[in-house]
C-alpha cells in the first residue's frame, strides 16, 4: 500500500498538470473574487472565509476525474483490484495521494491567500486547522464521486454534479470555523462536527467506494 | 404476501394492474375533493387571507418530496441485497416523481412567501435543505442516464443512494446551524395534537391523502413503463440475433 502511495505520488509529480494546477486553480478564484465584487477590504474580510472556502472546494474538484481515469485507461485498475491487497485500501491510498497533491498544497497556500482576502489576523490559524481537518473529507468524497463515474466517457460535468452536494455539510462547518474564529467566538463546535465528518468519511466511504469501483471493472 | 413474489415481473405487471385500476379513480376522488374543498370552501384566515390555501399543495407535495427519497433508499436496499429487479426500477422510477414533489413545493413555497415574507426565497435551514435535496435529486437521475448497462446502472445509484442520504440528513442538519429560519415549525406531528383549525384541517388531511394515492399510482406506472421498455430491448435483441 505504502507503494501505491509513493507510485501515485510519484505520477501526479512527473506527469505535471495535475500538481500545481490545483493550486493555481485556488490563486485564480482568490484573485477574481476582489475584481468582481470591488476591493473595499472591509467587504473582503467579511466574506473570506467562505470564499476561501468555497475556491478550495472547487480547487479539490478539478483533479478528482484524474484520480483513477488514468489506471482506468491503461488497465493497471484491473491489476490493482485483483491484487492480494483489498480494494478499500486501493481507494483509500488513492485518497490520500489525492489529498496530499491537492489538498496539502491549499492548506500551506491558504494563509497566502487568505491575506490577498484580507483576513483578520484572528482568522489565520483557524483556516489553516479547518482546511486541514476538512481537505481529507472532500478528497475521501471526492475519491467516491470519481469511483460511480470511472467507466464514462465524459464524467466530469456528472461527477461535479454527484460531488458538490455531498461537500455541503464540510462546507458549512468549515466556513463556520473560520468565520466565528476570525471574530473570536467559540468554534470548538463547528470545528468537532467537521472533524467528525472527516473522520467518518474516512472510515466508511472507501467501502462504498470500493463497492462502485468493484460494479464498474466488472 | 410477500415482496419477493414481486420479483417476477409478470406477477408485479399483473397485481399492478388490478391495483392501478382500483387507485387511479381513487386518486382522482381524493385529490379533487381535497384540493375543491381547500380552495374554495374554506373561510380565509384571520392574518394570511386566503394565501394560506397554499397549505393544500406545498405541504403534500413537501412531505412527498422527503419520503419519495426514503422510498427510493428501500428499494434501493432490496435491489443491493436481494437482486430485485422490480425494486430497482420502482426506485428510478420514483426519483423524477420525487424530484417534482421536491421543485413543486419549494415553488409553492415561494408562492406563499413572496406576499407574507415579503420575499421569493430566503436562505432558511428548511428551504436550503430542500434545495439540497433537489440537487441530489439530478445527480441521481443523471447518474441513472448516464450509464448505459442497466444493472450497472442500478448497482451505481444505489449505492449513490444510501451515501447520498447519509450526507442529505447532514446537510439538514449542517444547515440548522448555519442560519436562523424564516419558515415556521412543523403544523402536522404525529406526536403532537393537531395545531390547525378543523377548517383547513380535514381538507389538508384528504389532500395529503390524495396527493400520496397520486404518488403510489405515478411511481407504479412509471414501473410498469420501465419493464414494458425492458422486454421491448429483450424482443428486439432476439430479432435482431434471429
Amino acid at each position: 500500500m505504502i507503494a501505491l502511495l509513493a507510485r501515485d505520488l510519484k505520477l501526479a509529480l512527473r506527469a505535471g498538470g495535475g500538481f500545481g494546477l490545483g493550486l493555481a486553480f485556488f490563486l485564480i478564484v482568490i484573485v477574481l473574487v476582489p475584481l468582481g465584487v470591488g476591493p473595499e477590504g472591509a467587504l473582503l474580510s467579511r466574506i473570506a472565509p467562505g470564499i476561501l472556502w468555497v475556491a478550495a472546494l472547487l480547487a479539490c474538484l478539478l483533479s478528482l476525474d484524474r484520480i483513477f481515469a488514468l489506471d482506468y485507461e491503461d488497465g493497471s485498475l484491473d491489476l490493482l483490484a485483483t491484487a492480494p491487497i483489498p480494494l478499500e485500501g486501493v481507494v483509500t491510498m488513492k485518497a490520500l495521494a489525492h489529498w496530499l497533491t491537492t489538498g496539502l498544497p491549499l492548506v500551506l497556500a491558504s494563509p497566502v491567500l487568505g491575506l490577498l482576502m484580507n483576513l483578520p489576523a484572528a482568522g489565520y490559524g483557524w483556516l489553516v486547522l479547518s482546511l486541514a481537518l476538512g481537505t481529507p473529507a472532500l478528497s475521501v468524497i471526492g475519491t467516491f464521486g470519481a469511483a460511480l463515474t470511472v467507466g464514462l466517457k465524459r464524467g466530469g460535468l456528472l461527477l461535479s454534479l454527484l460531488v458538490l452536494p455531498l461537500y455541503v455539510p464540510t462546507l458549512i462547518f468549515g466556513a463556520e470555523v473560520v468565520k466565528r474564529g476570525a471574530v473570536g467566538q467559540a468554534v470548538e463546535t463547528p470545528l468537532l462536527l467537521m472533524a467528525g465528518i472527516t473522520a467518518g468519511a474516512a472510515a466508511l466511504l472507501p467501502f462504498a467506494s470500493a463497492g462502485a469501483l468493484r460494479i464498474n471493472l466488472r | 404476501m410477500s415482496i419477493w413474489k414481486y420479483a417476477n415481473p409478470v406477477l408485479f405487471m399483473k397485481t399492478s394492474g388490478g391495483i392501478l385500476r382500483v387507485l387511479v379513480p381513487v386518486t382522482a376522488v381524493l385529490m379533487v375533493t381535497g384540493l375543491m374543498w381547500g380552495f374554495f370552501f374554506t373561510p380565509p384566515e384571520m392574518k394570511q387571507g386566503s394565501t394560506v390555501k397554499i397549505i393544500f399543495l406545498h405541504v403534500p407535495t413537501a412531505m412527498l418530496g422527503i419520503n419519495a427519497w426514503l422510498m427510493m433508499l428501500v428499494a434501493s436496499l432490496i435491489w443491493l441485497i436481494r437482486r430485485h429487479h422490480v425494486s430497482a426500477l420502482a426506485a428510478k422510477a420514483a426519483a423524477p416523481v420525487g424530484a417534482t414533489m421536491t421543485l413543486a413545493a419549494l415553488i409553492t413555497g415561494a408562492i406563499w412567501g413572496e406576499p407574507m415574507w415579503g420575499t421569493w426565497w430566503a436562505w432558511d435551514p428548511r428551504l436550503t435543505s430542500f434545495l439540497i435535496l433537489f440537487l441530489f435529486y439530478l445527480g441521481y437521475m443523471a447518474l441513472w442516464e448516464a450509464i448505459d448497462d442497466p444493472d450497472t446502472a442500478a448497482d451505481l445509484t444505489s449505492v449513490l443512494c444510501l451515501v447520498g442520504s447519509v450526507f442529505a440528513i447532514l446537510s439538514r442538519y449542517a444547515v440548522n446551524f448555519w442560519n436562523q429560519g424564516l419558515h415556521q415549525g412543523p403544523s402536522l406531528t404525529i406526536a403532537q395534537k393537531q395545531h390547525v383549525a378543523d377548517a383547513y384541517w380535514y381538507p389538508l388531511m384528504i389532500s395529503i391523502g390524495g396527493f400520496l394515492c397520486f404518488f403510489v399510482v405515478m411511481v407504479l406506472l412509471r414501473t410498469r413503463t420501465e419493464i414494458r421498455a425492458r422486454r421491448l430491448k429483450a424482443l428486439l435483441a432476439r430479432e435482431r440475433m434471429a
